[in-house]
Parts: C-alpha cells; sequence; structure tokens
C-alpha cells in the first residue's frame, strides 16, 4: 500500500464516517469566526432551535469591517451603522452563545488568520475552518483548513462537522535558496502566474522542497493564504522544528506533559516517502524574481524587470480576452516596463502580509526615506493589536511615521475596502494583499499585487521599482 | 432552502471566464447581516455606471446598457450560461443569495469554484457542469436565438432545449436534499451518536485540540 501524504493523515484521523453515497463526514477542530459570514448562520441556528455543538470549539473576532482608526472608541467608533450592527450582532451573538470573542477593544483582536496562529489556536494536525476563503493561512501549520461559505459554518456550529469529498494530492516543491529581495510573496504569485487561478481546483497542495523548508512561519502563511488563488481550497506544509519552535509557549498550545505527546505526534506529519501524489509541479527558487500583478486575476503577474504583455502573446483565446479586459480595466498599454507604471496609494497589511516580518521588511526598505510625494497616501495596518504592540516596542512604527506611512489599527482594511480605506475611481496601488479582482479595492479601482518591500519601495520611489537595487 | 427538481426559462450570457464573487456581489453589500435584499445589487459594478450602496434605490441608479444583463432580450432569465471557473475568489454566500433573489435558479459552465459550487447546492442554486464543447455550443443558439429557453431537470440530470440536450452528473445526496429542498444539517445530526463517540476518541487521543489553557483538556 502507498504511503500517506500529510493531508492524508490529517484527513484519515478526522473521519467520523463514511456516508453511502461517498461522502465523509469529517470532524472540526476548530472554527473561527467573524462578522461579515456569521450573522446569517446564526440566525439559521437559531431559528432551527439548535445550539453550537462544541463551544468551546470556537473563536470569533470582527475584521472586515472595524475601521482602522480612532480605535478608543470601540464599537461607538464606526461610524457607518450598517457596519457598525454587524459587528454589535457578532457581539451579541457571542455573548448569547458563550463563545470566546477577541472584540474590537481586546488587544489581540485582528484578523482572523493572524490571530488563530498567533495565539496558538491554530496547531499542527487540526482541522480548521471559516468563513473565509483565506483559511488556507493556517495550513502553514501542517493542518487542514480551508474556508467555508455561511450555510457551512451554520452546519459546524450545529454539528462540529463538515460533510466533504476528499480532494486530489498535489505538491509543489521549490528547490533552492530564494534570491536576495525575493519572498514567499514573489513564490507563490510566481506559482499561480504559473498554473493559473483554477490550476489547484479539487486538491489539496502541499508545498515541498529546500526553499520552503528554509521559509518562516510567516512566510509560510503568506505562502500557504494565498492557495485558494491557485484554486485549492487547502495548501499545506509538512511539520518540522520550524513549526514547533513557532507554537511552542502560546497561549492555546499545550504545555508540559501534553506538549511532549502531542509533539510526538505532530512529528509524525510529514507525507511518507512512497505517498503517492495525484499533481506534481516543480519550481527553481533561484528563478524567482519580485512579482507585481499588472491584472484584474493574480494570474496575471510579471518579474518587476518585465514589459505588459499584449493579448497576442497567449495562445489561449480564453486568456487572449481575459488579458485584453484586464488592460482596458487597468489601464495599461502593452509593452510598458511594470517598473514604470505609478502609484497613488500603498496599502501594506491584510492576512497576506501583515504580520510582524512583513512589518520588518517594509521597515527596512523605509527607513531614512521618504514616501514620494506624488504618492496620495501610504498606509500600514498591522494584522493585530499584537502585531502592532510588537511593531511599536521595535520602533517600526516611527520609521513607517518618519517615512510618511499612516500607521493604522488592526484589520483587513484596504484589502476589500469595506470600511473607508479604498481606492478611488481610476486610482492605482502597490498592495501586500492577495486579490486584484476589479472593484476588489474600491470602485474602479486598481490593484497591483506585491511584497512588502517591493510595495514600500513603490512607495518611495511613486512607481514600482526592484527592490534589489534600493538595499 | 429552495426545492429544485426542474426549471424552464430564458438564458442569459456571461461570457467571461473566472467570475469572482467580488463581481457577482461587491463587499459594501457584505454588511447587511440579512440572507435577503442582494439582488438589486447582482453584478452591481457591471450592472450600473454610478457606484453602488448599501441602501441607494435601484430605481434611481444609472444603468450600464452595455452590460449584457441589463438587454431586454434577457430580462426574466432563470438560467445563467457562464464560462470557466464560475464563483472563484471570496467564499461569501452573498454571492450564491444575489443570483437567486436577482431571478436566477440554475447556473451553467463549464468548471465552477469549489467553495462557490458547494455554496450554490445548500440554497438551491443548481450549478450544473457541461463540457466545454457544450458550453461553446449553447453560447452559439442563444446568441442567434432570441428568447431562447432551456429546460433543465434535476430528476433526470437533463438539460434541453430546442436543438439541444446534455446530461449532467451531480452528487446522489446533495441531489435528494435539492429536490426535497432540505438543508443538510438534520442528515449530519442523524449520526450524532457517530460524532460524539468519534469526538471522545479523538480527546483521548488528542487532548490538546480540546484545551483551552495549555494543559487542562
Ligand atoms: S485581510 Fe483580506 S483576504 Fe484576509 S481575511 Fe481580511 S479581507 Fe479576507
Amino acid at each position: 500500500m502507498a504511503g500517506k501524504t500529510v493531508y492524508d493523515k490529517i484527513w484519515d484521523a478526522h473521519v467520523v464516517a463514511e456516508r453511502d453515497d461517498g461522502m465523509t463526514i469529517l470532524y472540526v477542530d476548530r472554527h473561527l469566526l467573524h462578522e461579515v459570514t456569521s450573522p446569517q448562520a446564526f440566525e439559521g441556528l437559531a431559528l432551527a432551535g439548535r445550539s453550537p455543538w462544541r463551544r468551546d470549539a470556537n473563536l470569533a473576532t470582527p475584521d472586515h469591517n472595524v475601521p482602522t482608526t480612532n480605535r478608543a472608541r470601540g464599537i461607538d467608533g464606526i461610524d457607518d451603522p450598517v457596519a457598525r450592527e454587524q459587528v454589535v450582532v457578532l457581539d451579541q451573538n457571542c455573548t448569547r452563545y458563550g463563545i470566546e470573542q477577541f472584540a474590537m477593544t481586546d488587544r489581540r483582536q485582528g484578523i482572523v488568520h493572524v490571530i488563530g496562529p498567533e495565539q496558538g489556536a491554530t496547531l499542527p494536525g487540526m482541522t480548521i475552518v471559516c468563513g473565509d476563503s483565506h483559511t488556507s493561512t493556517h495550513g502553514a501549520f501542517a493542518a487542514l483548513a480551508h474556508g467555508i461559505g455561511t450555510s457551512e459554518v451554520e452546519h459546524v456550529l450545529a454539528t462540529q462537522c463538515l460533510v466533504q469529498r476528499k480532494s486530489r494530492n498535489m505538491r509543489i516543491v521549490v528547490d533552492g535558496e530564494l534570491p536576495f529581495g525575493t519572498t514567499a510573496k514573489d513564490m507563490i504569485l510566481n506559482i499561480i502566474g504559473i498554473i493559473g487561478t483554477a490550476g489547484a481546483t479539487g486538491h489539496a497542495i502541499e508545498y515541498a522542497g529546500s526553499a520552503v523548508r528554509a521559509l518562516s512561519m510567516e512566510a509560510r502563511m503568506t505562502l500557504c493564504n494565498m492557495s485558494i488563488e491557485a484554486g485549492a481550497r487547502a495548501g499545506l506544509v509538512a511539520v518540522d522544528d520550524t513549526t514547533l519552535n513557532y507554537v511552542h509557549g502560546r497561549p492555546f498550545a499545550p504545555r508540559g506533559a501534553m506538549w511532549d505527546r502531542a509533539e510526538d505526534y505532530w512529528r509524525s506529519l510529514v507525507s511518507d516517502a512512497d505517498a503517492n501524489f495525484d499533481t506534481e509541479i516543480g519550481l527553481d527558487a533561484t528563478a524567482i524574481v519580485p512579482q507585481v500583478t499588472w491584472g484584474t486575476s493574480p494570474e496575471l503577474v510579471l518579474g518587476i524587470d518585465a514589459n505588459v504583455p499584449a493579448p497576442e502573446d497567449f495562445d489561449d483565446p480564453a486568456k487572449r480576452e481575459l488579458c485584453g479586459r484586464a488592460l482596458a480595466y487597468m489601464d495599461l498599454e502593452p509593452g510598458t516596463p511594470i517598473a514604470s507604471v505609478p502609484v497613488d496609494r500603498v496599502f501594506i497589511g491584510s492576512c497576506t502580509n501583515g504580520r510582524i516580518e512583513d512589518l520588518r521588511a517594509a521597515a527596512a526598505v523605509l527607513d531614512g526615506r521618504r514616501v514620494a510625494a506624488s504618492v496620495t497616501q501610504a498606509m500600514a495596518v498591522p494584522g493585530s493589536g499584537l502585531v502592532k504592540e510588537q511593531a511599536e516596542a521595535e520602533g517600526l512604527d516611527a520609521i513607517f511615521r518618519a517615512a510618511g506611512f499612516e500607521w493604522r489599527d488592526p484589520g483587513c482594511s484596504m484589502c476589500l475596502a469595506m470600511n473607508d480605506d479604498r481606492l478611488y475611481p481610476g486610482e492605482r496601488s502597490a498592495a501586500t494583499s492577495n486579490r486584484n479582482f476589479e472593484g476588489r479595492q474600491g470602485h474602479q479601482g486598481r490593484t497591483h499585487l506585491v511584497s512588502p518591500a517591493m510595495a514600500a519601495a513603490a512607495a518611495v520611489a511613486g512607481h514600482f521599482t526592484d527592490v534589489r537595487e534600493l538595499a | 432552502m429552495k426545492a429544485f427538481q426542474q426549471n424552464e426559462g430564458t438564458v442569459a450570457l456571461l461570457d467571461r471566464a473566472n467570475v469572482d464573487t467580488d463581481q457577482i456581489i461587491p463587499k459594501q453589500f457584505l454588511k447587511s447581516i440579512r440572507r435577503t435584499g442582494f439582488g438589486d445589487n447582482l453584478f452591481d459594478a457591471w450592472r450600473y455606471l454610478d457606484e453602488g450602496e448599501i441602501g441607494k434605490n435601484a430605481n434611481e441608479r444609472r444603468i450600464n446598457h452595455d452590460f449584457i444583463l441589463n438587454e431586454p432580450r434577457y430580462a426574466g432569465a432563470s438560467i445563467l450560461l457562464a464560462r470557466e471557473n464560475f464563483g472563484c475568489g471570496s467564499s461569501r454566500e452573498h454571492a450564491v443569495w444575489a443570483l437567486l433573489e436577482y431571478g436566477f435558479r440554475c447556473v451553467i459552465a463549464p468548471s465552477f469554484a469549489d467553495i462557490f459550487f458547494n455554496n450554490s447546492l445548500k440554497n438551491g442554486l443548481l450549478p450544473v457542469v457541461l463540457a466545454k464543447e457544450d458550453v461553446d455550443q449553447l453560447f452559439g443558439i442563444v446568441h442567434r436565438e432570441v428568447g431562447y429557453t432551456l429546460r433543465v431537470d434535476l430528476g433526470t440530470q437533463t438539460v434541453k432545449g430546442s436543438g439541444f440536450a446534455a446530461h449532467f452528473d451531480i452528487e446522489p445526496e446533495p441531489k435528494r436534499l435539492l429536490m426535497d429542498g432540505l438543508d443538510d444539517i438534520g442528515a449530519t445530526l442523524a449520526h450524532a451518536d457517530a460524532i460524539r463517540e468519534f469526538e471522545s476518541r479523538h480527546r483521548q487521543r488528542m487532548p490538546w485540540v480540546f484545551a483551552r489553557d495549555g494543559n487542562t483538556a
């Protein structure tokens, strides 16, 4: 019998029952909740007279809708009455059902995918779900983590299970050393550029290879975060010392004898040598250059040294059409060097790149430099209250401020622009988030996805520029 | 959930691949805590020329007459014909609610994004996967024949119209739930004993999953 992949092992450890129709009832260890995708689920639960199956599996925080200024006023500080109601309703639901919440004024509040790992609520081997597609982030811990819709949020609350069909296994092996100035963000953008936004549909991805092993936990989270942008619901990395060192000592993580037991088990969360992958892809890390997306899909991405393509450059008619539409929306001419494209606003933050290492990388570029006069706004938005505290303790806030950045409070912010942080029609951003869809950061806004260092470099230059030349 | 047995209706076209859920229902409308009220804002940024805001009266909006769903021939359509990877991106179920409220009961495409596909099944919006050649053929027919209708029958798993017939696959359990309009929570709770048994075994094996302060389970 062939060996098992990490995904197979976690899956097998959570099978409650196989249904006659071939679907599996899978047990959910951790359920994260936020204000946008949970209210209708709680309402459904109440209407059916049901209550949460296991309250302590749940952890909630408001993140999508919260303002990133004026936070001392808590919920009252949300000017938009509709947004405020949503945060209030999360509060009420958590109180009513006894679910732990890091509320708006809690110093641990932040983006769900930042706080789970930070608290040790995300542990290796767990099944983790959240009504948010970037739940794949938690796969960095060798957890099986994926996004679900609101009906599934209700299903998990009521039954502690999900009905699933097993995905296929895909392995993406990145070998070699990432060159100076390139990051996990460049790695994942490069991968999506190669396999496309539907390239991993129906698969769980395991990222492997020496370049992945060399990444810190935060960088692995960046990598796994964007698995969904390649079409995979889940992406993961096997357990190693880096994983265990990160988890050790976190508030929700086991201690003492229980840690030892857990560690014994966690060490087994690596794919067996004879495990079978349905799809395998190999990539040479040494060839990766800093990436910038130019279009309205994350797969429309270029190295910083390249030029914007023309529809004729694509063989596939669908791609040609996608390219034409993206050029028009992004207001770009084919052949334009991406490094000559000016930016109006710079956003550093999100569940992709809002952790402490991301802020450090951006601050390293900004230290002693100023945001270009042509840039309307540059914003740094820490992923959580604790990330913000840490950054302030290291003096990073002072560097951001001195460079002309606004230093904000934690939340999703301009990643999806549900609050006031946004692009205005025709404006162009350099953003460290994960989606460049039409209107994502504001009606008719134009988003270019980059790493934190590349975003900082663009802020300083006023246009995209090769961060390797600034160092 | 709305039951789905069959639907006969006009077919509307959306000839682009990778339509993401940010397009289907833009984020400003996700602030609502309800499941309804999204129909007027389906494809908001494409359908209207002015910027959509929650609470704006749809009758006072500037219509984008170049957007295909605004063409009179597609008014009242209940079937949406789309391209590859429909519904990619965010997991927002609001996208499905918006399509349903607008009047669609079925989306036909060569492929769907996983989360959107699941969300559809749970709300009585039938996602039908047809071969790319069949979808191409249908695009051609609908383009030519104004008011072209299809009959989608879940029982027989068929899509039929004048000059077109195809069979589609669907898993038996979601099919049963859709036919009867049942939610699947009840079906899973029928396994409550198995869940409890699993849970107690799991707690023995992996107590740290259940511990909240580090070492008590
Ligand atoms: S930061 Fe962006 S992608 Fe991440 S959870 Fe928030 S809105 Fe979603």
